[in-house]
């Protein structure tokens, strides 16, 4: 029933074109193509994977921006997606979930719990999981609507898009990984 | 059988060695020595058919003299006759040791490694007495009562926001 006028195509990288042809540089390239296939690793512990269920089934429909396919193996995703409490026992093996992505990789701490620990204020919760590793985007919410969920992957998509090829090479990022205590090589 | 026949034959059988026996919320209550524990569950399970344990967990009196700063209360049910008792054992804080429960009933394996982890309750011939739920590096044993429930280590929160400043100041 679409009509052609109502499809949005993503925007080509602007930069020199015509007919036949554009130049743009490959930061713009390589970006464009993350942004638009980001597999997502769902870590739900809790209430907010609910939400993100919603998020991702046909009514929100996380698919529309290439995040079609789960992926249940941290060798093949790019997005890990922390939804839940993280008691501080779950917290050394989210660092190994986190440790066995391949690079480039990208975290959103979905909810208040894993923000910053939440209303579990006690011996046993992880006060955020920022704590263990480093987080790109957060998304608050107790448990965060499907929208604010889609809003924070967006708010994602904005950053890997806008991210030089560099950067995980950069002395910063090694600084970033080495303050996590996290060993790349 | 009734609960009074139980506690007749109980007292008849442990003269001296259980005692102060109530009823709270229509629950029997007896108190048990604790060298005498096992033996009491045992003759509960095998002669009065009292074969199912409910519950077996620890209680932290941090206002009472040593003897008696823990208890151990252990529920079991007859389910034949579906009659209910409460058991409570005193232990001294010095000396936290009891005698498993395991020989008698399988269940009580992973309830007593939750006491101990939670409380620090030592079990006398248990066959793995170690955490099962808190992390293995815990050093504490986190629902007595000197041990403070929330983590250290948040900064966010604001005590005029949790009541906890006269007038909110």
């Amino acid at each position: 029933m679409s009509t052609k006028d109502t499809i949005t195509l993503d925007g080509i990288p602007q930069q020199a074109q015509g007919q036949g042809y554009f130049l743009t540089s490959l930061d713009e390239l390589v970006g464009m193509g993350r942004k638009n296939s980001l597999w997502p690793l769902p870590f739900a512990t809790s209430c907010c994977g609910i939400e993100f269920m919603a998020t991702m089934a046909a009514h929100y429909d996380l698919a529309q921006f290439g995040s079609e396919r789960m992926s249940f193996s941290p060798r093949q995703a790019d997005m890990l997606l922390v939804m839940g409490t993280i008691a501080k026992k779950m917290g050394p093996i989210l660092r190994q979930v986190y440790t066995q992505m391949a690079e480039p990789k990208w975290v959103i701490a979905v909810g208040a719990c894993a923000t910053s620990g939440g209303i579990f204020d006690s011996y046993s919760v992880l006060q955020g999981i920022d704590k263990i590793l480093p987080v790109d985007v957060y998304v608050p919410g107790c448990p965060p609507r499907p929208e604010q969920i889609l809003e924070g992957i967006d708010k994602l998509r904005d950053l890997v898009h806008n991210e030089p090829l560099r950067r995980r090479n950069s002395p910063e990022y090694q600084q970033l990984l080495k303050s996590y205590g996290i060993d790349i090589k | 059988m009734d609960i009074q026949e139980v506690i007749d034959r109980l007292s008849q059988r442990f003269e001296g060695h259980i005692g102060n026996f109530e009823e709270s919320y229509g629950l029997t209550t007896i108190q048990v020595r604790r060298a005498y524990i096992f033996e009491v569950i045992k003759y509960l399970k095998e002669d009065l058919s009292f074969n199912f344990l409910t519950d077996l967990c620890a209680i932290h009196f941090p206002d009472h003299e040593d003897e008696m700063r823990f208890a151990m209360v252990y529920h079991i049910h007859n389910l034949f006759e579906n009659l209910r008792l409460r058991l409570r054992v005193f232990l001294p804080e010095s000396d936290l040791e009891i005698d498993t429960m395991t020989p008698l009933f399988a269940s009580a394996n992973w309830q007593e490694r939750e006491t101990y982890d939670f409380f620090g309750v030592k079990f006398k011939g248990h066959p793995n007495l170690v955490r099962i739920m808190n992390m293995d590096e815990m050093e504490v044993f986190p629902m007595r009562k000197e041990f403070p429930m929330e983590d250290g280590g948040r900064v966010d929160k604001d005590d005029r926001f949790f009541g906890r400043t006269i007038h909110n100041e």
